[in-house]
């Protein structure tokens, strides 16, 4: 790609991912509400939301504590501009924890016993999903010999035949990611948590909106990811990504929370069993 | 990464020789001894802290000359009048041991002693039987290895002695128990930079063992600086462990001499592999226990007793340094070999078990001391991988390492010097408090693990040239590195929390201490912008000379990570829009605030203050635990890497 293209394919990829993220939100929240035999919010309502969230007042605890989260914001804009004009995929992934430091950071900065509490459980849903993130690039590498997301897009192999371990595997911790329920230790959009809205409590108005469309960039971008095991047949990428978020939706609303440890423990395990042991068994095959 | 790839074919016309002077480098080794005699013999305070102020400045430059304007001179070596050295040496080398010897008795140490006089013994029978058959071309060389941790000692190990001088005035305010022995602090000082110019100039092994046990017995005298019964014990503890790494030296020498009669480093690392793999692992297993990797941890763990400046240069510019130098020099001999893929195995294990125990600690100079071991480990598992990828990721990580830790360490001993303790939990609002130190330990805490900084870059290229050649080792760098996530961000976390207003108070710290920590978080984020000059201009000729290949971050990523740099450097704007118009609210505290964001009304109406207290997790990340487990799986592993070279 020129520079032209790549900048043209980002801004194309910065305008659709929140609008894809979104709407995806709102089958989330349709289908939801189906399984708990209610109606539901319109498709739409997660962008009325927000819309409506931009026209409220700011309120904050600290004077700086919205700062870390336009930088949480732009991050996950640059992440995903990274991501769809297929760059690096490590350097991506460190884009978007860098990102999610940034969100995490502000809850800190909050200075909110929620908050804080809800930072320092992201923190360590952080650093229970983060090899198994990793451990995903890595095995992308191995079967096709890059990390550069076009390349990886365009192999001819199909990702999941050698590497269904580390798929799994990456579908577990996309429950923490995307924090649903058992995960969503540190914040949730269930009503039912008992440290009030953990990470986001003390963020109002526009601030909130924007870590709502922050997660819309991230939803877009994790299922990417999820895309490109599929990639060599765009259908079935189309159809598996569907499946996969569908299947998270129903977990979250299978389970209920579980506490820290086991968290950390089964994630840790996961990446060990499957990402690690599907990277040595594609490593000694080879 | 996408990584370039260049063959010798293609770039081997660039090889023009160009030596760095001998002066400069006989001037680097021998001009730090003479202001270490100077100093000792000082007694002012005025006159001490000028001289330490000009040496510290003419050591900076002339180490930076050696770079700076010939950017294009490549491997020198300079052949001196080499019997009389080799016969000063060894007759200085042996007076270490005697002195270590008595030190041992005296202090009824007697494994000291022990160790002491099996080394003496060793280098006796070295001179006796190959004394004369072995002979040494070039006993001092500098490529551009040596030159790259010239540079890092020259600057940083500089700087420190400039914060040290304003540093051990306070120390000894607040210290009064303890004697003023400063004239002997700044000579060790001294010695040590000279000894640790001498390790990187050194070609002849022996020359370099001896500049390794200098800096042995400096670190013991300085660990012990204080005379207390507890820096005594830790004092002995480095020691014994520096000296069971000499004993293994010399033991490496001993077996040159005796097989193949090759003791010169560059010599050593052409030579067949079957052939050196015995003294490769020797000197692999004296830099393990020079660099604290497990189970060799608590010496550099113990020397947190010395004053701060003491904890700076062992730990992030010089002593540990040395131990990982070596390490990565060996790579080219152990990349490949089941001795060097167990090397890496136990600098994996120490990177992931130190960087677990990190999570457990509230002592902030604890924590430093863990991440500097899980880096060490890292750096050592890059030589035992010894590609050439590895290696050009181990230079990298060394030379963000020493900036950042030292930064550090230095912040952390301002914060214990204004406020008497060093523990995380009380730096709640330092950013209020202490603005200016809080900025720059955000800086180096930024330097240590973000991406774009430079240890993320590092950590980054590591994780490459690991999935190229073993991805089991992939296990120990993917969750060390999330583990390394967790302790830094928590206390960045507590940095920036404000739960009461209070005044600023920045007092009492002396020029020259925040010009010493200002230049160190400059050159934490300005290395982020020169690394790719540094990279090809020194690591990456270096590289190339040793495997005709070299590796490198490609124009695209460097783009990538500039935006990032600037996106990031655009924080501090938001200083500027800190007024506008928000509406300031008090914390939600369940709906029960009682006038502020920190006391609320309990269930029996009774008012309580809310505390926020860091998770540190010791059920599972307990140092107690993982230290055995680490330290038993480490040992093992030794045995196997003995075991397999032989």
């Amino acid at each position: 790609m020129s520079a032209g293209e790549t900048i043209l394919v980002a801004l194309i990829a910065i305008i659709a991912a929140p609008l894809v993220g979104g709407l995806l939100s709102g089958i989330d929240r349709k289908l939801s509400a189906r399984m708990q035999s209610r109606w539901g919010p319109p498709l739409l309502q997660p962008f009325y939301d927000v819309a409506k969230l931009f026209q409220k007042e700011t309120i904050v605890v600290r004077r700086s504590q919205n700062f870390y989260v336009y930088f949480f914001f732009a991050f996950m804009v640059f992440t995903t501009g990274l991501f769809f004009t297929g760059s690096d995929l490590l350097l991506t992934i460190f884009a978007l924890t860098l990102a999610g430091i940034f969100l995490v950071l502000a809850a800190y900065k909050a200075s909110s016993p929620y908050s804080f509490l809800g930072a320092e459980r992201e923190l360590l849903l952080m650093m229970a999903y983060e090899p198994m993130v990793l451990l995903t690039a890595v095995g992308m590498y191995l079967v096709t010999r890059s990390f550069i997301v076009v390349d990886v897009a365009r192999s001819s192999v199909l990702l999941i035949q050698t590497l269904p371990g580390i798929f799994v595997g990456f579908v577990f911790i996309l429950l923490f990611k995307l924090r649903k329920s058992p995960f969503d230790l540190s914040v949730s959009h269930h009503a039912h948590q008992e440290i009030v809205r953990g990470l986001t409590t003390e963020f109002t108005g526009p601030t909130l909106a924007l870590i709502e469309i922050a997660h819309w960039y991230e939803t877009a971008v994790v299922l990417g990811i999820v895309a490109l095991f599929f990639a060599a047949v765009p259908w079935l990428a189309a159809v598996a990504t569907a499946a996969v978020f569908f299947f998270l939706i129903l977990v979250d609303n299978v389970f209920a929370r579980v506490k820290w440890q086991l968290a950390l423990g089964s994630a840790w395990i996961v990446a060990l069993a499957l990402g690690v042991g599907n990277i040595l068994v594609v490593y000694f095959i080879r | 990464m996408n990584l370039q790839k260049w063959t010798s074919d293609t770039n081997s016309g660039i090889l023009h020789l160009r030596s760095p002077p001998l002066s400069t480098l006989l001037f680097l080794i021998g001009f730090p001894l003479v202001v270490a005699v100077i100093l000792i013999s000082a007694r002012g305070m005025a006159a001490r802290s000028v001289v330490v102020v000009f040496a510290a400045i003419v050591i900076a430059a002339a180490a930076l000359s050696l770079v700076l304007p010939r950017a294009a001179f490549m491997e020198a070596s300079i052949a001196l009048p080499m019997e009389s050295i080799e016969k000063g040496v060894f007759v200085l080398e042996l007076a270490l041991a005697a002195f270590i010897f008595y030190l041992g008795i005296r202090h009824t140490r007697h494994f000291v002693s022990l160790l002491a006089l099996l080394q003496a013994g060793l280098a006796v029978t070295t001179q006796v039987l190959y004394g004369r058959t072995v002979t040494v071309a070039t006993p001092l060389a500098a490529d551009k290895f040596s030159l790259i941790m010239a540079v890092i000692v020259g600057v940083v190990g500089s700087l420190i002695a400039v914060y040290s001088v304003g540093y051990m005035k306070a120390y000894h305010e607040h210290h009064r128990e303890f004697p003023d022995r400063r004239p002997l602090f700044f000579f060790l000082q001294f010695i040590f930079l000279a000894a640790m110019f001498g390790i990187f100039f050194s070609n002849s092994l022996s020359l370099l063992l001896f500049f390794w046990e200098v800096t042995t017995l400096c670190s013991f005298l300085l660990i012990g600086y204080n005379g207390s019964t507890e820096s005594r014990a830790k004092a002995y503890l480095a020691l014994t462990y520096n000296l069971l790494g000499g004993l293994s030296f010399a033991g490496a020498i001993l077996y040159l001499s005796a097989t193949t009669g090759v003791v010169e480093m560059d010599r050593l690392v052409s030579m067949q592999r079957d052939l050196a793999l015995i003294p490769a692992a020797l000197l692999a297993f004296a830099g393990m226990t020079k660099s604290a990797q497990l189970p060799f941890s608590s010496w550099l763990l113990g020397a947190m007793v010395a004053p701060t400046p003491v904890s700076a240069l062992l730990h992030s510019s010089t002593m540990v340094k040395a131990g990982v130098y070596l390490v990565l020099r060996l790579a080219p001999l152990l990349r490949g070999t089941l001795a060097g893929t167990m090397v890496a195995l136990i600098g994996g294990i120490t990177f992931l078990v130190a960087s677990l125990i990190a999570i457990s600690q509230s002592d902030a100079k604890r924590v430093l001391a863990w991440s500097t071991i899980a880096n060490l480990g890292l750096i050592v598992l890059c030589g035992g991988i010894g590609t050439y990828e590895a290696l050009w990721a181990g230079i990298l990580l060394i030379i963000f390492h020493a900036v950042t830790k030292a930064l550090l360490f230095l912040c952390v001993g301002t914060y214990e010097q204004k406020t008497n303790t060093r523990d995380i939990e009380s730096m709640t609002g330092l950013i209020v408090t202490m603005p200016k130190l809080s900025i720059m330990i955000q800086v180096g805490i930024a330097g240590m693990f973000l991406a774009p900084f430079g240890m993320l870059v590092s950590k980054w290229a590591v994780l490459r040239a690991i999935v190229d050649s073993n991805p089991l080792l992939v296990v120990f760098v993917v969750f060390g590195s999330s583990a390394t996530l967790f302790f830094w961000v928590k206390w960045m976390g507590k940095l920036i929390q404000v739960t009461e207003v209070r005044p600023a108070d920045e007092k009492g710290i002396a020029t020259r201490q925040w010009i010493a920590l200002s230049t160190l978080a400059a050159l934490t984020i300005a290395l982020v912008g020169f690394y790719p000059v540094i990279s090809s201009q020194l690591i990456e000729p270096y590289v190339r000379s040793l495997y005709g290949m070299v590796t490198t971050i490609s124009q695209g990523n460097l783009i990538i990570m500039s935006i990032m740099l600037g996106l990031v450097a655009l924080f501090p704007v938001t200083f500027f829009i800190y007024r506008r118009k928000v509406r300031v609210v008090d914390a939600y505290l369940g709906g029960g605030n009682v006038d502020s964001s920190t006391r609320f009304q309990g269930a029996a109406g009774e008012v309580k203050t809310m505390e926020m207290r860091n998770y540190y997790l010791e059920k599972i990340f307990g140092e107690r635990r993982l230290l055995v487990i680490g330290s038993i799986a480490c040992v093992a592993v030794i045995f196997v890497m003995f075991g397999v070279a032989l």
